[in-house]
C-alpha cells in the first residue's frame, strides 16, 4: 500500500493507536477516500455494461441481409459532431466548477455547475432531435439490427447523461441553500468523476459508431 | 484568479421529512439498522428462507422424476420449478449467504468497526430481498419464470405472441435479475472499499484472513460480472417487449450472442459462488488442525488466479454450439488450466490437516466433506474440458451431477461449515455438536445418494430439463434412489434448522473464543458489541490473535502466553501458563460478560483510546428502505408496461435519494 497522506476525513477509518512499535498508520488504507474509491469501482463496473452494448453494436454493424436504413443513410456527422463537442466542453466546465468550490468561490461554482448541466441538456436535446430524425427516415428499434443496437446503446448513454444532469442540478440546488461548502468539495469531485466518465464513454461511442468506416 | 473565500457557515443538517429513527433494539430496529452485523443476520435469515423454498422446488422435481412418466407436475410446472430452483439457489441463496458471512466477518477480521458505507449496505439488503420477493410474486401475477436459470434465447426473448414461453415469467426474471444485480454490486463495492481502506493498523493485505481475501476476489468478480448480465437482460427484455431484434435469427440476430454474454457473466458467477466456501474452509481447517494454513500466500494467489482465469473459460458451456475448432481448443485448454490453481488449493488444505492435532467438530467435518465432494466435482469438471467427452455429456444428467458436486458439495457444505464455526460468535451460543454430526452424516449420505447416480444416468444418456422419461431405459431404479436421497438431504436440512432454533434458546454459552481461533473475530465478546472493538487492534502478525495467545518454546512446542496478550481481554489470564497443546476452550469470564452487549443497547460509553472521543457509530436510517422500495415499483412498471407504477417508483427513488444525500451518516444530535 502506498503511504499517501490520508486525506479522508470520513468516519470509521481507524486511526493509529498510540502504541509502539508503531506500525505504519497507512498500512490499512489505500490512500483513496472511501467515496471516491466506490465511485471508481462503480465506473469500472459501468465500463463492462457499456462494453457489452458496444460489442453488440460492432457485431451487428455489418450483418448481411439487413433491410431498412443503414448508418450511411441516417447519420448526420456534422450535427452529431457539434453536440459531441458541446458534451466534451461540459467536462471543462465541470473541472472549473470543482476548482471553484475547492477555492470556496461558491458563486462561480454555481455558474459552472449550471453551465455543465445546460451543456448536458443541450446534448440530450440533440439526441432527441437525432432520434426523431432517424425515425422520420424510417429507422426504429424494430427495423433492423442496426436500429436495435444503435438506439439501445445511445439510449443507455443518454440515460446516464440524464442522471448526471439531475445530479448536477441537485448540487446547484444544494449550493443555493448554502449546503455545499469548501469541505464538501469531494461530493462535487465524485459527481465530476461520473460526468467525465459519461463523456469519455461518448468519445468511444462517437468514434466507434459514427466515425469508423464500414 | 482571485480567491473569493467567503466563509459560509455550514448549515445544520435539516431532516428532509422523516424524523431520524433512534431505535437500535427491538423489532423495528431491524428495518432501519445500519450495523453490519445485524445486516449480516438479515442476509443469512433471508437466504435460509429462500434455501428452504428452493429445496421444496427441488423435492417437487425429484418427486416428478421418481418414476417413469411422472404425474406430479405438468410440463409447464416442471419448467417453472427447475428455473426457479436454479435462480433461487444462485441469486437468493448462494450469493446472499456469502454476503451474510462477509458482512458479519469482514469488518471483524480486519479490525474495523463497520463497513465503509453502512447505509449502502442496508440498501443492498433491501434490494436483494425486494428482488427475491419480486421474482416470486410472479407466481401470483401472471406466471413464474420458466426459461431456465440461464434463460437462453430465442426461447426467452420471443414475445408472448410468438408463443415460445407462456406467461410473464421471463419478464419477471429479466427485471428481477437486474434488481438482484444492483443489490450484489452495491455490497461488492462496499466490501472492496472496506477491505482496501479500513483495515486496522498493521493489517497488511498479506496478513488478512483467507476468508476476507476470497471475499475480496468475489467482490471484484461481482463488480465486473453483474453489468454484463444486466446488459444481456436489457436486450432480452427489449426483444421480448419492444420488438428489438438482438436475438431474432430470422432478421439476422444471433441467439448465440446471448449465450456468450450470459456465460461471460455465468462463469465468473460460478467462482463468485464457490470462492466464499473456499475461504470458509481455509479458516476452519487451520483452527481445528491447530496449524497455520499450509502455504497461505499460495492459497491467496491461487484464489486471485482463479478470479482472473475465470474470465477466460466461459465458452466451455457452449462446446456443443459449433464455435469452431480454434475457439473450442482455446477454451478447452483454458478450462484445463484453471484446474491447476484449484488443485493447488486442495493440496494446501490437505497439507494443513496433515500432521495436525485434528478435532473432528461438525465445522471440521463439513470442511473435510467440502474437500472430498468438491474434488469429485472438480474431476468431473475437468472431464468437460475434453471437448469430445463434453459434447457427449452436454445436456445430460452428467452435467447436473458435476455442478451439484461443486455447488452443493462445495458451496453448501462450505457454508454449513461456516454456520457451525461462526454461529457461536454471532449468537453467543454453541450449536449442538451431537445434532451437528447427525446433520453432517445425513447430508453427506443424502447428497451422494442424490447426485452420484446422476453421473451414470448422464452417461447412459438421460437428458436434463425434461419433465418425464419413459420406462425401459434402465433409469428407473437410480431415479428412485435419487429421490430418496433428496428427501434425506431435506431431513438433514430440517435437523440443521432445528439445531439453529435449539441453540438460540438453549445452546451452551460460547464465550469469546470457543474454538481457540486464530483471527481477530475471536478476540472480542460473543456476540460482539455494536462497536466491535473497544480498542482498534494493532496487528503484528498473520493469525494475530493466535500469536497473542501462544508462543513457541525452545523446542518449537506451543506455549500459551500467560496474559493472552490482548490488552482488554483478560479471558485467558486465568489459565495456567505453558498449557499443553490441545488446550481446552477458553471459557467466558467476568470480563467478557461485562463487555458483552447481548441486549444490543446503546453503544456503551467506551472510550476510544485513539482520540479521546467516544465511538461514533453510524445512526440508523429509513432511507435505504425508501430508496430500495422504488426499484420493485419500477420493475412492475416494466413488466406490466403500465406507466402509473412509475409514479410511486420515482417518488420513492427521488425522495429516498435526496433525503439520504442530505442525512449525515452519524446523527450529531443523537
Amino acid at each position: 500500500m502506498t503511504a499517501i497522506e490520508q486525506s479522508n476525513a470520513g468516519d470509521l477509518v481507524p486511526s493509529p493507536a498510540g502504541q509502539d512499535p508503531a506500525p505504519d498508520p497507512h498500512s490499512g488504507h489505500s490512500g483513496v477516500p472511501n467515496a471516491k474509491l466506490a465511485m471508481w469501482l462503480f465506473l469500472s463496473s459501468d465500463c463492462l455494461f457499456f462494453g457489452a452494448f458496444i460489442a453488440t453494436y460492432l457485431l451487428y454493424r455489418d450483418r448481411p441481409g439487413q433491410t431498412g436504413p443503414t448508418p450511411q443513410d441516417v447519420y448526420n456527422i456534422p450535427f452529431t459532431s457539434v453536440t459531441s463537442f458541446i458534451l466534451l466542453m461540459s467536462s471543462l466546465t465541470m473541472v472549473l466548477a470543482l476548482a471553484a468550490v475547492q477555492r470556496g468561490d461558491y458563486r462561480r461554482f454555481r455558474v459552472w455547475i449550471m453551465a455543465t448541466a445546460l451543456f448536458g441538456a443541450t446534448f440530450i436535446g440533440g439526441q432527441i432531435f437525432e432520434f426523431t430524425e432517424f425515425t422520420r427516415k424510417g429507422l426504429n428499434v424494430d427495423t433492423n439490427l442496426f436500429g436495435s443496437s444503435f438506439f439501445i446503446l445511445t439510449g443507455i448513454h443518454g440515460t446516464h447523461v440524464l442522471i448526471g444532469i439531475i445530479w448536477l442540478v441537485s448540487l446547484w440546488g444544494l449550493s443555493m441553500q448554502s449546503r455545499i461548502s469548501q469541505g464538501d468539495s469531494e461530493r462535487v469531485e465524485i459527481a465530476g468523476l461520473y460526468w467525465h466518465f459519461v463523456d469519455v464513454v461518448w468519445i468511444v461511442i462517437f468514434t466507434v459508431i459514427y466515425l469508423l468506416p464500414k | 484568479m482571485t480567491t473569493v473565500a467567503r466563509s459560509l457557515p455550514k448549515a445544520a443538517p435539516r431532516p428532509l421529512a422523516l424524523r431520524r429513527p433512534k431505535r437500535i433494539t427491538g423489532f423495528w430496529s431491524w428495518f432501519t439498522t445500519v450495523d453490519h452485523k445485524k445486516i449480516g443476520i438479515l442476509y443469512g435469515a433471508t437466504a435460509l428462507l429462500f434455501f428452504v423454498v428452493a429445496g421444496v422446488e427441488a423435492l417437487l422435481i425429484r418427486l416428478q422424476l421418481a418414476g417413469p412418466n411422472g404425474t406430479v407436475l405438468t410440463a409447464a410446472q416442471y419448467n417453472t420449478m427447475f428455473t426457479m430452483h436454479g435462480t433461487t439457489m444462485v441469486f437468493l441463496v448462494g450469493m446472499p449467504l456469502a454476503v451474510a458471512f462477509g458482512n458479519y466477518f469482514i469488518p471483524l477480521q480486519i479490525g474495523a468497526r463497520d463497513v465503509a458505507f453502512p447505509r449502502l449496505n442496508m440498501f443492498g439488503y433491501w434490494v436483494v430481498l425486494f428482488g427475491g420477493l419480486f421474482i416470486y410474486s410472479s407466481f401470483f401475477l401472471g406466471g413464474a419464470p420458466n426459461g431456465g436459470w440461464f434463460g437462453y434465447t430465442p426461447l426467452t426473448s420471443t414475445p408472448i405472441s410468438g408463443g415460445a414461453l407462456p406467461g410473464q415469467g421471463p419478464n419477471f426474471w429479466c427485471v428481477g435479475i437486474v434488481l438482484l444485480g444492483i443489490g450484489s454490486t452495491t455490497s461488492a463495492i462496499n466490501f472492496i472499499v472496506t477491505i482496501l481502506n479500513m483495515r486496522a493498523p498493521g493489517m497488511t493485505l498479506m496478513r488478512m484472513p483467507v476468508f476476507t481475501w476470497m471475499m475480496t476476489v468475489v467482490a471484484f468478480l461481482t463488480v465486473f460480472a453483474m453489468p454484463i448480465i444486466t446488459a444481456a437482460m436489457i436486450m432480452v427484455f427489449f426483444d421480448r417487449n419492444y420488438g428489438t431484434l438482438f436475438f431474432v435469427a430470422s432478421k439476422g440476430g444471433d441467439p448465440l450472442l446471448y449465450q456468450h454474454l450470459f456465460w461471460l457473466f455465468g462463469h465468473p458467477e460460478v467462482y463468485i459462488l464457490i470462492l466464499p466456501g473456499m475461504g470458509i474452509v481455509s479458516e476452519v481447517l487451520p483452527v481445528f488442525s491447530r496449524k497455520p494454513l499450509f502455504g497461505y500466500s499460495v492459497v491467496i494467489f491461487s484464489g486471485i488466479a482463479i478470479g482472473f482465469m475465470g474470465w477466460g473459460v466461459w465458452a466451455h458451456h457452449m462446446f456443443a454450439t459449433g464455435l469452431g475448432p480454434v475457439a473450442i481448443s482455446a477454451f478447452g485448454l483454458s478450462t484445463m488450466l484453471i484446474a491447476i490453481p484449484t488443485g493447488v488449493k486442495i493440496f494446501n488444505w490437505l497439507g494443513t490437516v496433515y500432521g495436525g492435532a485434528v478435532r473432528l467438530t461438525t465445522a471440521m467435518l463439513f470442511s473435510l466433506g467440502f474437500i472430498a465432494m468438491f474434488t469429485l466435482g472438480g474431476l468431473s469438471g475437468v472431464l468437460h474440458s475434453i471437448v469430445p467427452a463434453d459434447t457427449q455429456q452436454t445436456d445430460t444428467y452428467f452435467v447436473v451431477a458435476h455442478f451439484h458436486y461443486v455447488l452443493f458439495g462445495g458451496l453448501v457444505f462450505g457454508i454449513f461449515s461456516g454456520f457451525y464455526y461462526w454461529w457461536p460468535k454471532i449468537f453467543g451460543r454453541m450449536l449442538n455438536e451431537t445434532i451437528g454430526k447427525w446433520n453432517f452424516w445425513i447430508m453427506l449420505v443424502g447428497f451422494n445418494l442424490t447426485f452420484f447416480p446422476m453421473h451414470i444416468l448422464g452417461l447412459t444418456g438421460m437428458p436434463r430439463r425434461t419433465y418425464r422419461y419413459p420406462s425401459g431405459y434402465g433409469w428407473d431404479t437410480m431415479n428412485m434412489l435419487e429421490t430418496i436421497g433428496a428427501f434425506i438431504i431435506a431431513l438433514g436440512t430440517l435437523i440443521f434448522l432445528v439445531n439453529l432454533i435449539f441453540s438460540l434458546r438453549r445452546g451452551q454459552v460460547a464465550g469469546n473464543d470457543p474454538w481457540d481461533g486464530r483471527s481477530l473475530e475471536w478476540s472480542i465478546p460473543s456476540p460482539p458489541p455494536a462497536y466491535n472493538f473497544a480498542e482498534i487492534p494493532v496487528v503484528e502478525a498473520r493469525d494475530d490473535w493466535w500469536h497473542r495467545k501462544y508462543t513457541e518454546d525452545s523446542e518449537g512446542r506451543l506455549v500459551r502466553l500467560p496474559s493472552g496478550g490482548a490488552d482488554d481481554q483478560a479471558d485467558t489470564a486465568s489459565e495456567p501458563a505453558g498449557e499443553a497443546v490441545g488446550a481446552s476452550v477458553a471459557t467466558a469470564t467476568a470480563t467478557d460478560v461485562a463487555l458483552r452487549d447481548t441486549s444490543g443497547a446503546t453503544p456503551a460509553p467506551v472510550d476510544d483510546h485513539t482520540d479521546g472521543h467516544g465511538i461514533h457509530l453510524p445512526s440508523p436510517s429509513y432511507y435505504p428502505l425508501v430508496l430500495a422500495a422504488g426499484l420493485p415499483c419500477l420493475g412492475y412498471a416494466a413488466v406490466f408496461r403500465e406507466i402509473w407504477w412509475v409514479v410511486p417508483g420515482l417518488v420513492f427513488l427521488l425522495f429516498g435519494m435526496f433525503a439520504w444525500g442530505l442525512e449525515p451518516s452519524v446523527d450529531e444530535e443523537g
